[in-house]
């Protein structure tokens, strides 16, 4: 428990947050309306094009009938894992710093997860049937195929969408409450629906503590078996270099490191722009620092397994598809994310890099930069080198990929700025366990935690 | 029996819904490389019989042409001393394919004849077959295509034309077998005759290089072919089971 230096006050928390949820400045509505415009342009036209005209919108061909679309998909279930999973596993080791970022990175969590759920819909050939990989009831008596890796997926996405959806609400009702209890007018009658009539009671506050601790320990194991899930869309297949065992893990640690490179990028915004600068301090670079250089080691780890294994298989079709990912048409790509992903980090080993904030922003922009490289690379040069020469391609992205892609940036930022103006970005009853309690008891000290 | 042997028995007994253990049928197929010149005329009537787009030349230069049947050429030696091995590849209707596991809305599926099937409707092109299937034989369609004046009218109507965003591959022709099996049926058989069912690139192959026929039947010439010296099966080292044996070309010089 560290006592913020500045002396905050627990009314300063209340009206920071509140004033940040009530007070919008002409620069809010020109964020806003910038991310939607683009949002619109960017995603939602290039993929009513696609809509009518066919993937062939997209550059895909004929060995390799997996494109970017696949991997954003992946990129964003990757930028989703850090929110809701780290949230968790601090909140079960009682990491008292966790406290003033976790509500922004549980978004993160969720619009990822809406953002990833959007890129299958772009990914696939007739989306308009999608719901035919759900199992529903239907006159067809049709069911989906619960054998593929691909329903595991649909699965474990709409769990862990629905779980950390539950834990990012449950979290906030004290904080609907204590925003209720200072706005009036519609807000007023929002919070009070949202805050499901919360009132502050012993019993209340320990209820939500066994309830919240209990979501905790359940979303971990999820959030884990989710992007080991999202790697068996790839590790089932026979196709060489995408048949590794190693790639649950892989994909757990890659997801675990660019989402909390994804906090960092996340908590900069946020402290530059909000004005949160006394609730996001260098403790938390330092800190989310530190497990960015322990994720790029663990991430290094595997990449090198990843290559060894590929190397002593001494399978044709394994050293050929490794051999081309290393010196082939894609190796500016590859050898760009060796660099992103596990050479710059190293600079995490300096508590000087960790704690000033440009540079960080810089590297975990860079990182997620190359994460979003291995993704792509997994698709693309797995699939244009398979076993037969003869259907040898080669892949290149459309403009009408490219721009969706950036549209996926923009329609993660317009959710994210909808959902700073809705729901209290920073966790005010948690941020005011951590400070020390004042001398005089106020009226609302209620809050302190009974656990 | 323990109580743990009877849960396994009964286990096994229901664990494979949607696969047949014994197959009606068992439609395979022999290309021998030896009478194989890479005429291309198979490539040509599959084009026919089976309604493939025509994908035009930009398609064609992205790499997305559908051909059901392909050619697929090797090269070996320098100039002036090359060689040119050529060897069809089509969907090898596997008895363990990947791409079947795969689909979500099982949309491809093993059928009582043992034929890998695709089912158009139930497409929704997630595209992963395509992907699983190391033979590289599913074809996705990029677009909806057209058929010029007259090209629509050669349109074979007992095969569907498939829509934008639709996997598709080699049926071995199921709507002949379909045919041929009613025949039977109709003529009061309970089986169809050994010949009496070819997939076109079998009917057109000028100099008789492909056999057709059904491998439960020990007699017929497919079964005969299979047990050739030369046979042996594309990627057989991945256990795919496929159902096209292929009879390896002799070399003059060893």
């Amino acid at each position: 428990m560290h006592g913020e230096p500045n002396q905050l006050k627990y009314t300063d928390i209340h009206n920071d947050v509140v004033r940040s949820i009530v007070e919008t400045g002409p620069n809010y509505y020109i964020a806003l309306v910038t991310a939607f415009a683009l949002t619109l342009i960017c995603f939602f036209f290039p993929w009513f094009y696609q809509l009518y005209y066919g993937i062939g919108a997209a550059g895909m061909n004929h060995p390799s009938v997996w494109g970017t679309y696949l991997a954003s998909f992946i990129f964003w279930i990757g930028l989703s894992h850090s929110g809701t999973l780290l949230s968790c596993v601090l909140h079960i080791t009682n990491s008292s710093w966790r406290k003033a970022m976790y509500r922004s990175a549980e978004a993160m969590t969720l619009f990822s997860l809406v953002v990833a759920a959007i890129m299958v819909m772009v990914h696939v050939g007739r989306p308009w049937f999608i719901h035919w990989a759900a199992p529903y009831p239907n006159q067809m008596e049709m069911w989906p195929n619960f054998r593929s890796p691909l329903l595991f997926d649909v699965m474990a996405i709409t769990t862990y969408l629905t779980g950390s959806t539950i834990f990012i609400y449950m979290g906030s009702i004290p904080d609907f409450a204590a925003v209720r209890d200072r706005t009036r007018g519609w807000r007023n009658t929002m919070y009070s629906l949202m805050s499901l009539g919360w009132r502050g009671t012993d019993t209340e506050w320990h209820r939500l503590h066994w309830a919240y601790t209990f979501l905790a320990v359940l979303i971990i194991p999820l959030a884990v078996s989710v992007h080991s899930i999202v790697s068996w869309d790839f590790a089932m297949s026979i196709v060489p270099a995408l048949h590794q065992t190693i790639f649950a893990p892989y994909f757990v640690v890659g997801a675990i490191y660019s989402g909390t490179a994804g906090i960092v990028t996340v908590m900069f915004v946020l402290r530059k722009f909000m004005d949160f600068g006394q609730y996001i301090t260098e403790l938390h670079f330092d800190n989310l620092g530190k497990l960015l250089l322990v994720l790029s080691l663990l991430w290094t780890y595997i990449n090198v397994v990843e290559v060894f294994t590929g190397f002593y298989s001494g399978a044709s079709g394994e050293t050929e598809a490794l051999n081309y990912r290393l010196f082939g048409f894609y190796a500016p790509l590859y050898w760009e994310m060796i660099t992103f992903c596990a050479i710059a980090p190293l600079l995490c080993a300096f508590k000087s890099f960790r704690t000033s904030f440009v540079p960080m922003l810089v590297l975990s922009i860079a990182i997620n930069i190359g994460m979003y490289t291995e993704r792509f690379l997994i698709v693309a040069t797995s699939l244009s080198r398979q076993y037969l020469p003869d259907a040898w391609g080669l892949y290149v992205p459309s403009a009408v990929e490219i721009s969706i892609l950036l549209g996926t940036f923009a329609l993660f930022t317009t959710l994210f700025l909808l959902f700073v103006k809705v729901f209290p970005s920073v966790s005010m009853y948690e941020v005011k366990e951590t400070m020390e309690s004042p001398k005089k008891s106020p009226p609302a000290a209620s809050e302190g935690s009974p656990a | 029996m323990s109580f743990l042997d009877r849960i396994t028995e009964g286990w096994r007994k229901n664990r494979k819904p949607g696969y047949y253990e014994d197959f009606d049928y068992h439609w395979a197929m022999t290309i021998d490389l030896d009478q194989c010149s890479g005429c291309g005329a198979c490539v040509t009537a599959c084009q026919a019989e089976n309604n493939l787009p025509i994908v035009g030349e930009d398609a064609f230069t992205k790499g997305r042409e559908i051909k059901w049947l392909r050619i697929e050429h090797y090269w070996e030696g320098e100039y002036p001393d090359v060689k040119l091995n050529v060897i069809p590849m089509m969907c090898q209707h596997c008895d363990s394919a990947p791409c079947e596991t795969v689909c979500p809305v099982s949309a491809t599926y093993h059928n009582q004849d043992g034929l890998n099937t695709q089912i158009y409707n139930r497409c929704i092109g997630t595209r992963s077959c395509a992907v699983y299937c190391p033979y590289e034989v599913r074809y996705f369609n990029y677009n909806d295509h057209t058929w010029e004046s007259p090209l629509d009218q050669q349109l074979n109507p007992d095969v569907s034309v498939r829509e934008k965003g639709v996997m598709e591959k080699c049926t071995f022709c199921i709507q002949r077998i379909r045919q041929a099996k009613d025949n039977a049926k109709d003529d009061g058989r309970r089986r169809v005759r050994d010949g009496e069912v070819q997939p076109a690139c079998v009917q057109t192959c000028p100099s008789k290089a492909m056999v057709f026929g059904d491998r439960n039947d020990p007699q017929s010439q497919v079964s005969q072919s299979l047990n050739d010296p030369r046979s042996y099966k594309v990627l057989d080292e991945l256990n795919t089971n496929s159902s096209v044996v292929y009879l390896k070309k002799v070399e003059a010089e060893g």
